[in-house]
Order: C-alpha cells, then sequence, then structure tokens
C-alpha cells in the first residue's frame, strides 16, 4: 500500500511540476518545485491534494483538485455531480461574481495524465466543524458564521447565469423522484422517509421563473473558516440551478449543527439570523413556509445519503467500514423528520 | 451448550471499553485519522451490543403494530413494504393517528439502538 501511495504522490508532483512551470511561466531548464504535496482527507470519491509550486523564487500556496481514475460512485451521485472542468467554470463566474470562494487558477490538459483536474489559489481556514463549534480561538468567529452565510449565499444566489457553464436545472419534483429512485434503486422500504416524501410532494413550491446558481452542498464542513470567520466557500460538485432556498433550508439540516442543536443556522446562529442577513445582502425575501420546505426535503436528503453511502460498502463499490457505520445514521434523520412535520 | 461467562454483552463492552480507553488515545497520537476510524468502529460495536440487548423486543413490538395498522399478517419485512408502498401512493399520510403513533414508537425504538444521545 505504501509503495502504492508513494508512487501515486510522485505521479502526481512530476504532473504538477510541468503544469505549473507552464503556468507560472518558469524557464524550460529550471522546472517549478512541487513542496509538501499531501493528499487531503475528507471528499472520499474524489481527491483533494495540497501543495506549493516555486517558481521563478516565488511561491504560491496551491489546491489541485482530480477525479480518481476509479471511484466508487453510485448511479445518481454520478447523475448529479458536476464533472470537474465544469466546477472550475462554476467557481471562476462564483469568484468573479466576489463569492468569497478560492481563485480557480488553471485546468490540467490531457497530456498532463491526471485524469479531470484543476488547480486553485489554497486558502487559510479549517473546516472542522469540531474545531469550529468548540476551539476558544473561533469564540469571536462562532459569533458571526451564521450571518456571513447568509451574506455569502445572497451573493452565490446573484451570479449571473450567463457567466455559467451549462448546468442541470433541478426543481423541487425532481429531487422528490430523485430520493424516491435513489430507495427503489436499494431496495429499500423506509416507511417515514415515504411519509416525509408524500408530505414534501403534496406541498411543493412551484418552479421558480428564474432559477438561480445553488451550491448544493451548502453547509459546515464545507466552507473554511478563521478567526475572523468564514474564508471560502468549498465543494462545488453538486452545483446546479433551482430555488435559493434549497442552499438555506440545507445549512438548516440538524446534522450540519454538529450536537449544537439549539442554533439550527449550521450550528451558530438562529434561523431568523441566517434569513435576515440573507436579505440585507439583496437575497430577496425568505419565504418561511418555503424555507421549511426545503429543510425537511434536506433531511430526507441527509437520510438517504447515509443509506446510499452503506450501499456504496454492501455493493462493493468502496469497501469501507465508516461507509457501512453511516448507515445506521439513518434513524436521525427520521428523528428529526417526525419533529419537523410535527412543527409544521 | 450455554457459553461461559462472558455473556455476549459483557464481552463486547470489555472490547468497547479497550478500544476507547486505550487503543483510541493512542492512535490520536501516532495517527488522528485511524483514531477517528477507531471511534467510528468502537461506536458500531457499541451498536451491536444495544441491539443484541433491546433488537429482539424492539422488532415484536413493531410486528405487532404493523399486524394491527394494516390488518394481517406478514413478515416484518413484508409489512414494512406495504405500508411504504400505501405510503408512496397517497393511501395514508400524516393526518392518520395511527400510522403516526406506529412510526414514532419504530423510530424511538431504532433510535435507542443506533444513538440513543441523539435529541
Amino acid at each position: 500500500m505504501t509503495v502504492h501511495l508513494q508512487t501515486e504522490t510522485e505521479k502526481v508532483r512530476a504532473a504538477l511540476a510541468i503544469a505549473a512551470s507552464r503556468q507560472f511561466g518558469a524557464p524550460a531548464a529550471d522546472l517549478a518545485a512541487i513542496e509538501g504535496l499531501a493528499r487531503q482527507s475528507g471528499g472520499a470519491s474524489r481527491q483533494t491534494w495540497s501543495f506549493d509550486a516555486v517558481v521563478n523564487s516565488r511561491r504560491e500556496a496551491l489546491i489541485l483538485r482530480r477525479d480518481p481514475p476509479t471511484s466508487g460512485k453510485t448511479e445518481r451521485e454520478r447523475s448529479v455531480a458536476i464533472d470537474r472542468a465544469t466546477e472550475f467554470h462554476v467557481l471562476r463566474a462564483a469568484h468573479r461574481a466576489g463569492v468569497r470562494a478560492p481563485e480557480p487558477l488553471f485546468e490540467l490538459t490531457a497530456e498532463d495524465g491526471l485524469g479531470e483536474a484543476y488547480v486553485m489559489r489554497r486558502i487559510e481556514g479549517t473546516a472542522i466543524a469540531r474545531k469550529l463549534l468548540r476551539d476558544p480561538p473561533y469564540a469571536g468567529a462562532r459569533e458571526k458564521i451564521a450571518s456571513q452565510l447568509g451574506e455569502i449565499a445572497a451573493a452565490i444566489h446573484a451570479t449571473d447565469p450567463a457567466t455559467l457553464p451549462p448546468l442541470a436545472r433541478r426543481e423541487a419534483a425532481d429531487h422528490i423522484a430523485g430520493l424516491r429512485g435513489s430507495l427503489d434503486a436499494m431496495g429499500l422500504a423506509q416507511p417515514v422517509f415515504e411519509l416525509a416524501l408524500g408530505w414534501l410532494d403534496r406541498r411543493k413550491p412551484s418552479p421558480l421563473t428564474r432559477p438561480v446558481l445553488v451550491h448544493g452542498d451548502y453547509r459546515t464542513g464545507n466552507y473554511l473558516a478563521d478567526e475572523t470567520g468564514v474564508t471560502a466557500i468549498l465543494d462545488w460538485e453538486l452545483a446546479h440551478l433551482g430555488d435559493p432556498l434549497e442552499d438555506l433550508g440545507w445549512l438548516c439540516v440538524k446534522s450540519w449543527r454538529f450536537g449544537a442543536i439549539d442554533r439550527p443556522a449550521a450550528g451558530f446562529g438562529t434561523r431568523e439570523q441566517l434569513w435576515a442577513a440573507y436579505e440585507r445582502a439583496g437575497g430577496g425575501t425568505v419565504d418561511r413556509a418555503r424555507a421549511h420546505w426545503w429543510e425537511v426535503f434536506g433531511t430526507v436528503h441527509w437520510g438517504v445519503i447515509c443509506l446510499t453511502q452503506a450501499f456504496k460498502h454492501l455493493s462493493g463499490s468502496i469497501r469501507s467500514m465508516e461507509h457501512a457505520a453511516i448507515g445506521r445514521r439513518a434513524v436521525e434523520a427520521e428523528v428529526d423528520l417526525l419533529q419537523l412535520l410535527k412543527a409544521a | 451448550m450455554a457459553q461461559d461467562r462472558p455473556t455476549a454483552a459483557e464481552l463486547l463492552n470489555a472490547v468497547i471499553d479497550f478500544l476507547r480507553e486505550e487503543a483510541t488515545p493512542s492512535l490520536d497520537h501516532s495517527d488522528a485519522g485511524l483514531g477517528f476510524q477507531m471511534r467510528v468502529a468502537a461506536n458500531a460495536l457499541a451498536i451491536l451490543e444495544r441491539e443484541g440487548r433491546l433488537g429482539p423486543a424492539a422488532d415484536a413490538r413493531e410486528h405487532e403494530r404493523l399486524v394491527k395498522l394494516l390488518g394481517h399478517d406478514g413478515t416484518l419485512d413484508e409489512l414494512n413494504r406495504e405500508l411504504a408502498r400505501q405510503l408512496r401512493e397517497g393511501q395514508r399520510d400524516e393526518r392518520d393517528g395511527a400510522l403516526m403513533a406506529h412510526l414514532e414508537a419504530t423510530v424511538a425504538d431504532k433510535i435507542a439502538i443506533a444513538n440513543p444521545k441523539w435529541k
């Protein structure tokens, strides 16, 4: 295993040296030096590598996003996750629109031999929920994060659609059909999820005349923050066009509070703080019933994701104790759904 | 023939305590990623310990409620499939008090095994 990883790291290093030299204009005789190259944890199915490129005595702090050659994606994931090239162009449009996100720099080519991949600037901060929620250095940040996430969501949703690459448009009805399809594909009978999907189906919001850029996985764990609060929104691979309240509802799903259950907005604030910041930043009036609908939807979605992760292990596509164990978290979503439907 | 002590639950608890109190702290020092995996493993064993203790009675209660709710007998899997189908087809919904009482009780029993701390 160690030998295999070593080979993989050296292959990535060699390809990055050539690509970074091309991008940053290194002289042919003096290739860019790739330092501190390390695979980062998180993002099980798609790779993220951290490294510095030293070119002409200048040090560039960078991140490589890359799809592994064989990844254990389910049919549903394959159908909703965007490819790396699309992700690069979404990130570029959002970054240029002023969204706090890493600046994408360049795409790798087929000749570089790393598969679908691009490089972006590395931003300081941590994405680890446990640290952000409990460690002393982040006490000040904790007061701000809910509002900052509302403001940044408004900026994401305001990205000019004309600057975006082609993206799938997904309405409430598509999402409901997707989750029912996932349950059917796994052959599972889940009365509580069916109850919630029926509730959602009968109340689904009408399609928007002007769908917006939706991040698609907007939650604690998918942004970086430091002592000042949020520094960058990460993980754009589920971006699509749709209802902006999808992002705000997902952010309030109980699992993303990481134990801080009395602070619904990402574990840091109230829903009202989140919505007020979103409205102040020009996101438009938040329809409360519609926001609740998306939180209920997000909760079913999370429950189905737990089962889907377990089935990756059970099907043999990814052999992983962690994937297997997460199947037993689906019932947490069932508990949350029964609470949410009572509150409705 | 009965097995000697420890019982299954006692042996599982001994393993869980070892993983949590000795193996995990040591791994946290040497390899944080493996330390995390070890926590997942210990939690999974704790689920199995609770399932061994609480699972059979919980399954029996769920089965009894489903027979009453659906009006006929069947395996737990068959009855849940029928209920899921009725919900998918809109024959039942959240206004059905007997249904909601059944789901509340079932989910309470499930979470008591999977994660009793979940609120």
